[in-house]
């Protein structure tokens, strides 16, 4: 069984006990531990269950690259699905529970699926369940999505509690990877004078050097990590960060960091994660390498796990992965493992190598130690079933019939070689190349990734690179080249020498034994989250699949959240073997970030309750506010919808504001709108050219309503303008369009028109803006004083300024209304005093607030148009009957060509009524006139639809306005407009203006 | 009129690693037109012309680059209206633009040793670079905004006065206390 030493372990505080719990047990561990460290040392061999056949599983390995311990962490608001334990640091009532199992972890009825392996091979979905049709969404796939999976989502209700943040970070050189060589590179580029950043993913520096016992300058790996750490701590120009995966390499040396900055601790101040979002010159990737699984029958099985995490958990955690270990490797670099478990006092079975004669220094250091050692020999198969009781051995060169050594054991340890993690290289472009000699791929280094100059951006050094020997050199070289790429002139003293043990080759072992039968060869798994066999390859291989990418997905091999990261070269060897061909053939899949997943809330950072998107609020938006506001979202904007009263609905609130503008005088906020100055020699010139209709002739003083059109002759915006003296004019756009309209007309300027003396600058903001409507709008207005604003003094269209009550107003005689209306501008900062001063002098004149809505009823009432009601991108003026504001006397202005197309004069073109219910109802918003006849898709023909739609309340009926087939021609016919539950409502063609057609009330 | 003005957030403040406060009214004069014509009129000011992202400093006034066209002269809010005014006079005939647009900000303060760190949360800066007279036109979290090193204790950001309330949230949500990512060495 798997337990814990009563000494060592390099990274655990024995001082500081932790208690956590797995499936509701209770069990301890010590600070520094990983979740997974402690579950070995707790002797919980099982952590979950596989993906499709439920098949039990163990801890395979001690990083990033696990496949098998995944667990849900935390609960309620902190849970969390899909956490790996081997990268889980320990922390005190930590609470983790096994995933992918029904009804518990020990017995798991789903696990029938695995009786019965032949329903479930390569591309099973595609084959089972193409028939009968019906059945796929019926029947199969909600069994599957019962029975597959991994862990569960959070409760719906559930709210993330932490805070996640992202940050902005700029270096010279940014290393990825904290072990000897990414040490070694960042001290490099650091004493040559270069900004230098080093991230680590793990809570330690040094990587596995201490585990693997190099030395340095003759000494313990640990000593020089140690003053090299200090070193690079002490220097003004280094930042380290622990805790901080590379996650992705992007264009131009754009590198995402995954920093877990409280993972270990969670509930205190710091966020959870945080994102760095690094701009570096130049880049070094120092990410180790991943040791490959063996490929024998049942080598899933709890207790056989990666040679290297066996002695990353003795050394580290002083854990033993059992008691009686068997080892089985074709290469030298296990014997580490085996040498290790000895000194601890461990029993090691026997040392299984592949190869024929093993005589290299680390077997020979084995043997020394009394180590028994099985050559040319690989495990037949695995015995035990929830955990490992013993092997079975034969011949290497074998169909694995005949079996040649039973071992009994309670832990396997395997290597079948070790492969760069190649993959922040290959997600910016560097390519790959087939190493020979170490039988992995490894970085090519004439097809590096290259930055925004088409020059090398990105270095690789150490066992990342392929080099599983001395790395400081190499390290050295990657440091100072990329140091002096981003221009450091500086010089990095010698670097120190570090030990590599003289090793013999590996011999490639794809299979175990290698000619295993097919009995073996379904229960060798190749990818243990997905579940995906040497058997099930060698299916798609025979299928015809000869494209790795194509077999990925029709297998699922490296599909999974582990991407393959141990099942990836040993995937693409079955395959190119059952396709006859060499390795470098067959290829390797696409490295894609991130490295390993990151979490929603990091990818979302800060962006979440009350800062998701910036919200814009006006001077009065507060006043709003308190006084019952509906909000509707405008743009950015909150617009108030309509203001509800004590006990009243929506509906009643924007009734009464609606009446009370045509019967005493209602007050809007129109702070939103937007209002661009537009000055120059060449501004009266540029206005002709923004709009339809004439600007120039415009006179200083005066206001004019104006179409803007997008080339096609599309109407676009619409809105007053005010022409402010000779050469400049502002214009007033609608709310949602004024920056748009404004990049537009600078879009132009620079682009079209430079040599146009214009400019604009937006001033929306800079003024506060009040429509005061009603027949008592200039009651209200006069009790404030300071400005003659009779008839004749400012007549309809006019404009202003001055002292207004003590404000330092423009006040405009528009009407959007119909009735009596003023705009007044103020200063922003003078907006809500003003906005209190109209309220407490129109007090007693019955003046109110009004919403939207009731903006939108009276100006229907008006047949107004509204863009983004009557318009939708492909809407023409002539369509809304707007012709009057189309010049004919302008030689030119944007969107008079596309105007003048042949559909744009189509007579059949669908133009503006009012509509009036034969019965007095509302239109539904958007419904459609049916016309006799189907299409040749058997709908109805259509003749006409409503874009604007009310209940009156000064009419006292439903009004509505609609675009119909030669609608103007056709007064007083009555279309049938399709309602829900193909009810057919009845409506007559009106003229849109319905309200004061002579303009009598807003002229007053 | 001056007991009845407002800025955006008159009297917020949040003290974490960095205590945020919004610096009340401001005045701002945007001037468009060929710098040189710009700075004819603006010399009595006693104002340099800042080169490329960069402001100039006078007394109470400062002047800083906006564009290759634009410049914008912050100066006490009581003056704003007036120099507007002044400018437009001094600049009649020529081409160029001068717009007051003091009401259409809003000025926050940052203060403490933290400041850079709080903002390299937010903007896509490299605040270890960036020196004192130096402005930067960027964005923060979602929206537009301008920053520049008032004095060795005192970071200054400007934004539309409208997201007042999102800086404000994004600032203090950015300088909570353990937060501090200890980036600016």
């Amino acid at each position: 069984m798997s337990h814990r030493l009563a000494s060592g372990g390099r990274l655990i505080d024995r001082t500081a006990p932790l208690s956590f719990s797995f499936n509701g047990k209770r069990m301890s561990g010590y600070k520094g531990d990983t979740l997974a460290a402690s579950l070995l040392a707790c002797d919980q061999i099982l952590v979950g269950r596989s993906f499709k056949y439920h098949r039990p599983r163990g801890i395979v390995a001690s990083g990033a690259e696990e496949p098998n311990a995944l667990v849900g962490l935390g609960s309620g608001n902190r849970f969390e699905p899909n956490q790996r334990a081997t990268t889980t640091e320990l922390f005190e009532g930590l609470r983790a529970s096994s995933q992918n199992h029904w009804p518990n972890l020990d017995f798991d009825l789903l696990a029938v699926n695995n009786l019965v392996p032949q329903f479930l091979t390569a591309g099973f979905y595609y084959k089972t369940f193409l028939w009968p049709r019906a059945f796929w969404k019926h029947v199969y796939e909600p069994i599957i999505r019962r029975s597959a999976g991994l862990g569960k989502a959070p409760d719906a209700k559930s709210r993330d509690a932490d805070r996640y943040e992202q940050i902005y970070a700029f270096a010279d050189v940014l290393v990825i990877g904290g072990g000897i060589a990414g040490l070694q590179a960042a001290l490099a580029a650091a004493e040559a004078g270069a900004r230098v950043a080093l991230w680590e993913q793990s809570a330690h520096w040094g990587g596995r050097a201490p585990v693997d016992g190099v030395e340095i300058d003759g000494a313990p790996a640990e000593d020089w990590i140690t003053a090299t750490v200090e070193r690079l701590e002490s220097m003004e120009n280094v930042q380290l960060r622990l805790r901080c995966m590379g996650a992705g390499v992007h264009d131009h040396g754009y590198a995402l960091g995954y920093e877990r900055v409280s993972d270990h601790n969670p509930g205190s101040d710091a966020p959870r994660h945080r994102l760095w979002r690094m701009r570096a010159g130049q880049i070094v990737t120092a990410t180790g390498a991943i040791e490959r699984p063996l490929s024998f029958a049942g080598n899933d099985i709890p207790g056989v796990m990666l040679a290297s995490a066996m002695r990353d958990y003795l050394i580290d955690y002083a854990v033993a992965p059992g008691g009686d270990a068997v080892i089985v490797t074709n290469n030298d670099d296990a014997y580490r493992t085996a040498i290790a478990l000895r000194r601890a006092g461990l029993g090691v079975v026997a040392v299984v190598d592949a190869r024929a004669e093993v005589t290299g220094a680390l077997p020979q250091a084995a043997r020394d130690a009394g180590i028994r050692i099985i050559e040319g020999s690989g495990i037949r198969k695995i015995k035990g079933s929830k955990r490992v009781t013993g092997v079975e051995v034969c011949a290497i060169d074998s169909r694995g019939v005949a079996t040649t050594h039973q071992l009994t054991c309670d832990a396997v340890g395997m290597s079948g070689g070790w492969s760069p993690a190649v993959h922040l290289w290959s997600h910016c472009g560097g390519k790959l190349t087939w190493d020979e000699a170490g039988h992995f791929f490894r970085p090519d280094p004439d097809r590096a990734p290259t930055g925004a100059d088409g020059r090398q951006n990105l270095r690789i050094c150490g066992a990342a690179n392929g080099t599983l020997g001395a790395v400081l050199a190499e390290a050295h070289d990657a440091g100072t080249q990329a140091a002096a790429a981003t221009g450091a002139k500086g010089r990095a003293t010698k670097h120190a020498s570090d030990t590599s043990h003289d090793e013999a080759p590996l011999e490639p072992v794809w299979i175990m034994p290698r000619q295993a039968e097919y009995k073996l060869r379904m229960k060798m798994w190749l990818d243990y989250q997905n579940d995906v066999k040497v058997s099930d390859v060698q299916l798609a291989a025979r299928e015809g699949y000869q494209s790795v990418e194509h077999t990925k997905r029709y297998t699922t091999l490296g599909m999974a959240t582990d991407q393959g990261k141990l099942s990836n070269i040993n995937g693409l060897a079955v395959l190119s073997d059952a396709l006859g061909q060499p390795i470098p053939a067959t290829g390797t899949t696409t490295f894609r970030p991130p490295y390993t997943p990151i979490s929603m809330g990091a990818i979302a950072g800060g962006a979440v309750g009350e800062v998701f998107q910036p919200l814009r609020r006006t001077p009065m938006h507060d006043w709003h506010e308190a006084n019952g506001a509906d909000w509707e979202p405008v743009g950015q904007w909150r617009r108030p919808y309509c203001y509800r009263r004590d006990g009243e609905s929506r509906t009643q609130a924007v009734n009464r504001e609606t009446r009370n503008v045509r019967e005493a005088v209602g007050l809007l906020d129109a702070s939103t709108l937007g209002k661009i100055l537009v000055s120059g020699p060449d501004a009266p010139r540029f206005m002709d050219m923004l709009y339809t209709n004439m600007m120039s002739t415009l006179k200083p003083g005066k206001c004019r309503y104006g179409l803007m059109c997008n080339e096609n002759g599309f109407l676009m915006d619409d809105g007053v303008v005010a022409r402010l003296d000779e050469t400049s004019f502002l214009v007033h756009t609608t709310s949602g369009g004024a920056d748009h309209i404004h990049g537009w007309m600078e879009d132009w300027l620079q682009c079209e028109w430079w040599d146009w003396k214009v400019h604009t600058v937006n001033l929306t903001e800079q003024y506060a803006q009040v429509a005061v409507a009603g027949p008592k709008a200039r009651q209200v207005l006069e009790r404030l004083g300071g400005m003659d604003l009779s008839r004749d003094a400012l007549p309809f269209m006019g404009w202003t300024e001055g002292k207004l009550g003590g404000f330092d107003a423009r006040a405009f005689r528009i009407s959007f209304s119909g009735e009596l209306s003023f705009e007044i501008a103020v200063p922003a900062a003078q907006g809500r005093a003003l906005w209190d001063a109209l309220l407490q002098a129109g007090e007693s004149l019955g003046v109110m607030p009004y919403g939207t809505e009731a903006l939108h009823i009276l100006r229907a009432e008006k047949g107004f148009i509204m863009i983004g009601d009557e318009t939708d991108g492909t809407v023409i003026p002539q369509d809304l009957g707007l012709n009057w504001a189309i010049s004919k006397k302008k030689e030119d202005f944007l969107g008079k060509r596309g105007m003048e197309r042949t559909a744009m004069q189509d007579p059949e073109r669908w133009k503006l009524v009012g509509l009036e219910t034969l019965d007095g109802s509302v239109l539904p918003h958007g419904a459609l006139a049916v016309a006799p006849g189907r299409n040749a898709n058997g709908q109805a023909h259509t003749e006409g639809r409503v874009t604007s739609t009310y209940h009156s309340p000064n009419l006292g009926r439903g009004i509505a306005m609609g675009l119909v087939a030669r609608g103007p021609e056709r007064m007083g016919a009555v279309l049938r407009f399709a309602g829900a539950q193909d009810k057919i409502i009845e409506a007559r063609i009106v003229d849109p203006v319905l309200i004061d057609k002579d303009g009598e009330r807003q002229n007053v | 009129m001056s007991d009845q003005i407002a800025s955006a957030l008159p009297g917020a403040e949040s003290k974490g690693f960095v205590t945020v406060a919004e610096a009340g009214l401001c005045g701002m004069i945007t001037l468009r037109g060929d710098l040189a014509r710009l700075s004819f009129a603006l010399a009595p000011l006693g104002l340099e012309i800042p080169a490329q992202r960069a402001i100039t400093q006078a007394g109470e006034r400062s002047l800083a680059w906006m564009s290759p066209d634009e410049l914008l002269l912050m100066l006490p809010y009581a003056e704003a209206a007036e120099m507007t005014g002044k400018l437009q006079e001094e600049l009649r005939g020529e081409f160029a633009t001068v717009a007051n647009v003091s009401d259409a900000r809003a000025v926050f303060s940052l203060k403490g040793e933290g400041a850079r760190d709080a903002l390299a949360k937010l903007c896509p800066v490299d605040f270890a670079a960036f020196e004192p007279g130096e402005i930067r036109r960027t964005r923060a979290g979602q929206v537009a905004a301008a920053i520049w090193v008032a004095d060795a204790q005192e970071m200054r950001l400007v934004c539309f006065r409208s997201v007042a309330q999102y800086m404000f949230d994004l600032l203090t949500i950015a300088s909570m206390p353990g937060s501090e990512p200890r980036l600016c060495c």
